[in-house]
C-alpha cells in the first residue's frame, strides 16, 4: 500500500439502507472503470441510512464524473468528498507476525509503542490489533515486515468531517477580555 | 380495500394511466395476467420478449409518454435486456414489469429463476424487487416518476410470483418520496446570463441539438430560440424533427455520416450551444480535435454529461424547454443593450458549402435501383407527418440523411446501442401510439430477419405499418466498412436477395408482401402500399449492393478528414 493519501479521494456518500445498494455502487464504479481503492460500509446513527466512505483511485478517472455519475444512483443521497485536512480518517489492522521466544519482546516492545493490542498468542506468532490513521498503519506494517507478517487484514479507511470551530464564539470570548 | 399484489400492480398501472402494454405471459408472471382480463388496459401479445421492449420503446418515441412492457421471469427477463440497455442508452422512459419467482426459492437456482435485478442494474435507471405485496403502488409509482422526469429512461419492477399472490391493503401513494432523486430542472440564471454574454460576443455560432429538446418538448421553444439569435442549427440523429428540416436554418445532421456542412459548421464554429446533446462519439469523431476554436455553452439536465466529454465553458443544468425559454429572454435583454456580431460572413459561407458539397447519388433510369431513391419516393409520397422507424445500419444513416422531418416524434431509431431488430417492433409500438399516423419503418435486409416475426403481431393485432427493406442482400454497413477499411476482404456479410422470399414470408405473417426491382416499379408500389389501411404491408425493395454512406469520417478520425463521395467530389484537385 502506497504511503500519503495523495493521489486518492475520499468520498463520504450517504445511501438509503435498503439491499442492493452496495451493489449499484460497486457495479457503477466497475462498469464506468473506476478504480475503488478501499471501501467501508455500516448503518448510521439514523438506521434508515447506512454511510459508506470509499476511498478512489484519482488516476482512474476525474473526481468529479465519479460524484455526477455517482449522484445519479437513486438510493445515494449525499456525497460529500473529504479532503484529509478537512477529516477524521482511521483504520484498523489485524496483524498477524512471526514472534517465536527470542523476538517476542521485540514484537511487544514494537506494538507498545504503537498502542498496538495483542489479540492472540501462539507459540511462534502472536496477533496485533492496531488502529488510527492509515499512515500509522502504515508505519507500524513497515516495522512489523522484518519479524515476518503472517496474515494481516486492513478494514479499508473511515472517515468524517472535523467539526466546525465556532471562530466567532471564541473572538467573543477575546473581545470581553480586552 | 383487499387485493392480490397482482390486482394491485394492475391496478397501480391504471392509475398511471397505462392504455397500452406490450408483453408476453409465462409461468412467473401468471397471477398478474388474471386480472389483466378485467383490466381497462390493452395488452398487446408479442412473440418475442425483445419484441414488446422495443414496442413501448417506439411507444414512448412517438408520444413522449412512457411505454410499458409485462413478460416473465428468466429467459423472459433477459429477452428484454437489449431493448431496457437500447433505451437506457437513448434515455427512453419505459416501464418493464417482470414476474420472478416465488420470494421463497429465489436463490434456489428455480425453473425459469435469473437474477433480473442484478442483470439488468446497469441497463435502467433504477430497479425494483418486491418483497412485500403492501409495496406495489408505492413502486409503481416511483417507477414511471424515474422513467418520466430528470433525464428519462428505462426502468424494471421484478414481481416474484408469490408477492403477487399476498394479499394487500389498498392505496394510493399521493406523492412521491425518493430523497436521493431530485432532478434540477430550472438553469441558474447567472450562467444563463454569461450564456447569453458569449453568445452575442460570437461571430460563427451553431446550436447543436441533441435528444434531450425531444424529450423536453422544447421544439418550439429551440425554433424561437435560433430565430431570436439567426443562428444556424445541427439536429443529431436522435435530434432528428426537433427542428424542422425545411427551416432556413437547419443545417442537418452532423457526426459520422453527416452533411459536409453540418459537420464542418461544427468544426469551423466559434461557439457550440449544445442543448441535450451528448458529445457522442459519433458526432465529435476524435474528441481532441472536434471544434477546435468553439467555446461551448452545455445545457443537459443530467449534470454528469456537462463535463464528461468535452468542458463546458458555460455549463447550465437544467430542463431544455425551461432552459430555452429562459435563454431567449437572456439574448433579447442583452441584444438591447449592445450590438451583437453579423452573421451574414457566416451564413455566406455555410450556404457556399451547401451548395458545393450537396448528398448525392444518382439514379439512372436502367440502371440498379438505389436505395436512397427508394426513401426519396416514400419521402415525397407519403404524408408530411409520417413517422419513419429504422433500424441500425445503411439504410438508417440515407433515412436520417434523406428524409425531410419537419415535425418533432416523426423519427424513432436506435441511436445509441446501435440495435439491429429495432425497426419492425418499434414501428408497431408508434403505430399503436399515435394510429391516426402513417408509419413507415425503413430496415435492412440484416435487421428486418432478426425481429420479422413481429409482423405476425402487428397482422393479429391489425397494426397496419408499413415496412420498406432497402435489400442490398448484405449486411451493408459492415460491406462498407470491409470494403474501405480491410482491403474489400469481404467477412461473413452476404445475405442473398432472395433467401428469404420477403414478399411471400410476409404473406405468410398476414401482411401484403411487394418486390420492387426496377426504378419505375417504385412510386407505383409505394401508392398501393399506402391505400393499405387493415393490415400490414412489407415493399422488398432489391437495391444495389455497391452503394455507400457518404459523407463518411472514419472512425477515430478527425471530423476535418471527412471523406466525400469519391463520384461527386467537387473538392478534388482544388
Amino acid at each position: 500500500m502506497p504511503n500519503g493519501v495523495a493521489q486518492h479521494h475520499i468520498l463520504s456518500v450517504l445511501v438509503e439502507n435498503k439491499f442492493g445498494v452496495l451493489s449499484r455502487v460497486a457495479g457503477l464504479f466497475s462498469r464506468r472503470g473506476y478504480n475503488i481503492f478501499s471501501l467501508a460500509v455500516s448503518p448510521t446513527e439514523d438506521e434508515r441510512l447506512s454511510r459508506m466512505t470509499i476511498v478512489v483511485d484519482a488516476e482512474s478517472a476525474p473526481l468529479e464524473q465519479i460524484t455526477k455519475q455517482l449522484n445519479k444512483v437513486i438510493p445515494v443521497i449525499k456525497i460529500t468528498e473529504l479532503s484529509p485536512d478537512e477529516a477524521v480518517e482511521r483504520e484498523l489492522m489485524l496483524a498477524t507476525v512471526k514472534a517465536g521466544a527470542e523476538t517476542r519482546s521485540q514484537v511487544t516492545e514494537l506494538a507498545a509503542i504503537f498502542e498496538a493490542k495483542i489479540v492472540d498468542v501462539g507459540y511462534e506468532a502472536m496477533t496485533l490489533m492496531v488502529a488510527g490513521t492509515p499512515e500509522k498503519l502504515d508505519a507500524i506494517s513497515d516495522l512489523l515486515a522484518p519479524f515476518g507478517i503472517v496474515e494481516s487484514q486492513r478494514t479499508g479507511r473511515i472517515a468524517l468531517s472535523k467539526l466546525a470551530r465556532q471562530t466567532t464564539k471564541l473572538r467573543a470570548v477575546k473581545d470581553r477580555g480586552a | 380495500m383487499k387485493l392480490t399484489g397482482a390486482q394491485a400492480l394492475i391496478k397501480s398501472l391504471e392509475m398511471e394511466g397505462t392504455e397500452v402494454m406490450f408483453g408476453l405471459p409465462g409461468g412467473a408472471i401468471l397471477p398478474v395476467y388474471d386480472p389483466l382480463i378485467d383490466s381497462s388496459i390493452r395488452h398487446i401479445l408479442v412473440r418475442h420478449e425483445q419484441g414488446a421492449g422495443h414496442m413501448a420503446e417506439g411507444f414512448a418515441h412517438a408520444t413522449g409518454r412512457p411505454g410499458v412492457a409485462m413478460v416473465t421471469s428468466g429467459p423472459a427477463a433477459t429477452n428484454i435486456v437489449t431493448a431496457l440497455c437500447d433505451a437506457y442508452m437513448d434515455s427512453v422512459p419505459i416501464v418493464v414489469i417482470t414476474g420472478q419467482v416465488p420470494y421463497a426459492v429465489i436463490g434456489s437456482d428455480a425453473f425459469q429463476e435469473c437474477d433480473t435485478v442484478g442483470i439488468t442494474m446497469p441497463v435502467t435507471k433504477h430497479n425494483w424487487l418486491v418483497t412485500d405485496p403492501q409495496d406495489i403502488p408505492r413502486y409503481v409509482r416511483e417507477a414511471f416518476h424515474v422513467a418520466t422526469t430528470g433525464r428519462p429512461g428505462p426502468v424494471l419492477v421484478d414481481v416474484p410470483k408469490d408477492v403477487a399472490n399476498q394479499m394487500m391493503d389498498w392505496y394510493w401513494p399521493d406523492a412521491v418520496d425518493l430523497p436521493g432523486y431530485k432532478p434540477n430542472v430550472k438553469g441558474h440564471p447567472k450562467q444563463i446570463k454569461d450564456a447569453a454574454r458569449l453568445w452575442g460576443e460570437a461571430h460563427r455560432p451553431v446550436i447543436y441539438a441533441g435528444g434531450g429538446i425531444l424529450k423536453a418538448r422544447a421544439s418550439n421553444a429551440l425554433k424561437a430560440l435560433a430565430e431570436a439569435t439567426g443562428t444556424p442549427v445541427v439536429t443529431t440523429l436522435m435530434a432528428r424533427g426537433s427542428f424542422p428540416d425545411d427551416h432556413p436554418q437547419c443545417l442537418g445532421m452532423p457526426g459520422m455520416h453527416g452533411n459536409y456542412t453540418a459537420v464542418t459548421s461544427m468544426q469551423k464554429c466559434d461557439l457550440l450551444i449544445a442543448l441535450g446533446s451528448r458529445f457522442d462519439d459519433r458526432v465529435t469523431g476524435k474528441v481532441d480535435s472536434f471544434a477546435p476554436g468553439a467555446k461551448v455553452i452545455h445545457v443537459d439536465i443530467d449534470p454528469a454529461e456537462l463535463g464528461k466529454v468535452r468542458r463546458p465553458d458555460v455549463p447550465i443544468v437544467g430542463d431544455c424547454r425551461l432552459v430555452i425559454e429562459e435563454l431567449i429572454k437572456a439574448v433579447q435583454s442583452n441584444r438591447q443593450k449592445r450590438e451583437w456580431p453579423d452573421l451574414t460572413p457566416w451564413w455566406t459561407q455555410l450556404r457556399e458549402w451547401q451548395e458545393r458539397h450537396p448528398l448525392h447519388y444518382e439514379q439512372l433510369e436502367d440502371g440498379p435501383l438505389k436505395p436512397q431513391y427508394c426513401i426519396d419516393m416514400l419521402r415525397d409520397h407519403c404524408p408530411d407527418d409520417t413517422i419513419v422507424v429504422s433500424g441500425v445500419g445503411q439504410h438508417q444513416m440515407w433515412s436520417s440523411q434523406r428524409w425531410k422531418f419537419n415535425h418533432p416524434n416523426t423519427w424513432v431509431n436506435s441511436g445509441g446501442l446501435g440495435t439491429m431488430g429495432f425497426a419492425v417492433p418499434a414501428s408497431i409500438g408508434a403505430k399503436v401510439g399515435k394510429p391516426d399516423r402513417m408509419v413507415w419503418a425503413i430496415d435492412g435486409d440484416g435487421c428486418f430477419q432478426m425481429t420479422a416475426q413481429e409482423l405476425v403481431t402487428a397482422s393479429a393485432e391489425r397494426i397496419p405499418v408499413k415496412v420498406a427493406i432497402l435489400n442490398n442482400a448484405y449486411l451493408g454497413m459492415v460491406r462498407q466498412w470491409q470494403e474501405l477499411f480491410y482491403e474489400e476482404r469481404y467477412s461473413e456479410v452476404y445475405l442473398s436477395p432472395d433467401l428469404p422470399d420477403y414478399a411471400k414470408w410476409a404473406e405468410a405473417m398476414g401482411c401484403v408482401g411487394f418486390k420492387v426491382e426496377t426504378p419505375d416499379d417504385v412510386v407505383p408500389t409505394i401508392e398501393k402500399a399506402n391505400q393499405i389501411d387493415d393490415r400490414p404491408v412489407v415493399v422488398d425493395f432489391q437495391v444495389d449492393y455497391r452503394e455507400k454512406v457518404y459523407p463518411m469520417v472514419p472512425a477515430g478520425g478527425s471530423n476535418d478528414d471527412i471523406i466525400l463521395d469519391p463520384a461527386h467530389d467537387k473538392s478534388v484537385g482544388r
